[in-house]
């Protein structure tokens, strides 16, 4: 194990453009993921803890359950609808680190549109008759409330990160792990063990649990920042 | 900064980041190339693939799968080109309409991997076939790929001709890449055929070593296939430029050069 | 702020709230917003705070008719959108700043740019905060966040102003403060309905009374006004 720490800070401290590449695809992929995923699920969530509609509870109980959708599945259905032979296959986006935003996004989306739901429904018990006061209708309540829930929106956010960043499955599948292309933290970690270059996966895991780590940190402080200006 | 504002500043930062992702600018583009995890794994493509886009400009992108799912994809048309280990497979490939002139391109051969002690006595074997039957008659473990891979695939033809159903609690498919089945067989101390590449370029040997080589049915062929451009707009021309390549001096000679560990991995053979 | 036709008088006949069949609150039969500042008086549970929520609009009525003006408004949206708007005993400060609250208020009714601006500053400087305006609104002490509530509220413009108890959890001075700004906002024109059960806070404040018992209006009086 130390020698896992000791090779993870040899790697970074020789600066190996290869190593580079790696982490920065990583973080650029599961990050553009996060947004992707949540310019559409934190309305999807909001709108859900609104509105009342015929078969709401089904939708709710389906969304909690895609938080736990397997993303070798995950993959597979984007490898389906991007292949060639596929739907979307004229799009050319196989194997593409596009690609591989899309099956994050697509793992990312329910967990942030269910934490959203759920912290947006605990806003609104409080916020309602303020905001119904104040003149705003429901549509129009929905962006104050994702902006009033920030903070906590954060959190969300962070989860669905942390997902897309860990997974391996899914971006193997779809982005064939295809050196400097799309050769993200975990898949490169899956090679060097299938290659039984053990020590050196490691350390890859360290770097990585280090990335996420310090993702974490910095949304920690800023939300801390906040929360102590903005209170609660 | 208000609502509007900032949910225009994080979308231009989203399209920023999504539009970031240019690969680095190719003079001729790219081609596809579904191949083997042995291949990738023993770092062949580390050093072929820069001399190939030295020599003609064109980028080559490597997915590593087993053969039979490398075929699977050149089939969708998601690869423009194939190089993988199984000859029955690709001639069923290319009578299926998937692919297109194959050509042989390199060798090298499978050898039998267990632990030192050799508790079925392999190495006394006087033939693969003889050597499987030994471990099937000992029950002694064997980690098999079971993932439709050209090694699979050449291990199953070797008990189909000893006539043994490898079947019991010793034989073990793991579903898994050439690697990560010799990981799982340093872990159980088991029997394992692997191409001779993987295991030179392999790292976590532990009580493992080669118990059985040589006989001529371990031959492993590697070809170069087309993938049929009637069936899928792909980028065939370019993939002409590597296939030739592959077969032409310079690759051979490329092939012929690389060494791991003082040892030659494949051997070019192309007519 | 476009000129709308009057909300005045707001008249409820025969207004009944009884939710699950359970009567809370009527039949009332009564008319407001004849006189520059009324109080709603009785006991807790007497019905108070339905009565101002039932004329602000957040609630409909079970039966009866509630009219704004000269039109009878629908009840859940009309009503509400119109030149009124309410300050609750625990207002809820939205997670912006002191101006940003404010500002809000305003671009709910269509109102951006430097006539927001402006009007926010006023409105803060009616209450006294135009010195906190980028705190943030939740660090406030509580009789700072009630004065925050009424320039919020204010800050429209509005005909008729509904207070439910704004005093009730506030320490004398903020309570002092509380009612200074109501007392400004009166002097402007707006019409104030507050519920209160402290009498003396109701002498101190209106000229109407109305007292509620069990649901029902039991007195309607013109009180005379203690000066400050």
């Amino acid at each position: 194990m130390l020698d896992a720490f000791a090779g993870a800070a040899g790697l970074l401290l020789t600066g190996d453009p290869t190593l580079t590449h790696i982490v920065g695809l990583s973080l650029r992929v599961s990050l553009s993921a996060v947004l992707v995923a949540s310019v559409l699920a934190l309305p999807v969530g909001a709108a859900l803890a609104l509105f009342r509609f015929p078969g709401r509870t089904g939708v709710v109980v389906l969304l909690n359950a895609l938080m736990g959708l397997p993303p070798v599945v995950a993959g597979l259905i984007v490898y389906i609808l991007l292949s060639r032979a596929g739907p979307l296959g004229s799009l050319g986006l196989l194997f593409t680190p596009q690609a591989m935003v899309i099956v994050q996004s697509l793992l990312i989306f329910p967990i942030v549109a269910a934490l959203t739901r759920q912290m947006v429904s605990d806003l609104w018990v409080e916020y309602r008759e303020q905001l119904t006061s104040l003149g705003a209708s429901r549509v129009r309540a929905i962006p104050s409330l994702l902006w009033d829930a920030r903070f906590s929106l954060v959190t969300a956010l962070l989860a669905g990160f942390g997902r897309a960043v860990a997974e391996v499955g899914a971006v193997l599948i779809v982005g064939g792990n295809i050196d400097g292309v799309t050769r993200v933290m975990t898949t490169a970690i899956a090679l060097e063990t299938n290659k039984g270059n053990l020590s050196l996966a490691l350390a890859l895991g360290v770097i990585l649990m280090g990335l996420t780590l310090a993702v974490n940190a910095v949304a920690f402080a800023v939300g801390e920042f906040s929360r102590r200006r903005y209170g609660v | 900064m208000t609502i509007r504002n900032s949910l225009g500043f994080w979308l231009g930062v989203a399209l920023l980041v999504l539009t970031s992702h240019t690969v680095n600018g190719q003079d001729r583009g790219f081609i596809t190339v579904a191949s083997t995890t042995s291949t990738q794994n023993s770092g062949l493509f580390d050093t072929l693939i820069p001399q190939f886009e030295a020599a003609t400009g064109i980028a080559v992108r490597i997915v590593a799968v087993g053969t039979g799912q490398a075929l699977r994809i050149g089939c969708n048309g998601d690869a423009d080109a194939v190089l993988v280990h199984a000859p029955a497979a690709e001639q069923a490939f290319i009578d299926q309409g998937c692919g297109v002139d194959r050509r042989e391109v390199m060798f090298n051969d499978f050898v039998l991997i267990g632990p030192r002690a050799d508790p079925a006595n392999v190495a006394a074997a006087d033939s693969a076939i003889d050597a499987f039957a030994r471990i099937a008659t000992e029950q002694a473990a064997f980690a098999s790929r079971g993932d439709d891979s050209g090694t699979h695939k050449k291990e199953l033809s070797i008990w189909q001709a000893a006539d043994i159903a490898p079947a019991g609690g010793w034989y073990r498919a793991l579903g898994a890449g050439m690697g990560a089945a010799l990981n799982t067989a340093a872990a159980m101390n088991a029997y394992v055929m692997s191409d001779r590449a993987t295991w030179i370029s392999f790292n976590n040997r532990q009580d493992l070593s080669i118990v059985y080589q040589g006989d001529p049915r371990l031959f492993n062929q590697y070809a170069s296939v087309l993938v049929n451009p009637e069936r899928h707009p792909i980028q065939y021309d370019l993939a002409q430029v590597w296939h030739n390549w592959l077969v032409s001096s310079a690759g051979q000679a490329a092939i012929a050069d690389y060494r791991l560990r003082g040892q030659a991995l494949f051997t070019p053979n192309a007519p | 702020m476009s000129i709308d036709r009057t909300i005045l008088p707001i008249e409820l006949q025969q207004v009944v709230f009884a939710p699950r069949d359970q009567v809370l609150l009527g039949p009332i039969n009564l008319t407001l917003g004849a006189h520059a500042r009324t109080v709603i008086m009785g006991a807790n549970g007497s019905g108070k705070s339905l009565l101002l929520r039932l004329c602000h609009g957040l609630i409909a009525p079970t039966s009866g008719v509630i009219r704004c003006g000269e039109q009878a408004g629908d009840p859940q949206t009309a009503c509400i959108r119109k030149r009124q708007a309410m300050v609750f005993q625990r207002p809820v400060m939205m997670r912006r700043s002191v101006r940003g609250n404010v500002l809000y208020a305003l671009r709910l009714r269509g109102v951006r740019g430097s006539r927001a601006e402006q009007l926010t500053q006023q409105a803060l400087a009616l209450v006294g905060l135009e010195a906190l305006a980028k705190r943030s609104a939740r660090v406030l002490s509580g009789g700072e966040q009630q004065r925050l509530a009424l320039a919020r509220a204010w800050v429209i413009r509005p005909e008729v102003l509904f207070l439910d108890e704004p005093t009730a959890s506030l320490d004398p001075d903020a309570t002092t403060a509380v009612e200074a700004a109501v007392q400004r906002f009166a002097e402007q024109g707006t019409r104030i309905i507050m519920t209160t059960h402290s009498t003396s806070q109701a002498r101190r404040i209106a000229d109407m009374g109305i007292w509620l018992d069990q649901g029902q209006v039991t007195q309607h009086d013109p009180l005379v006004r203690r000066t400050l």
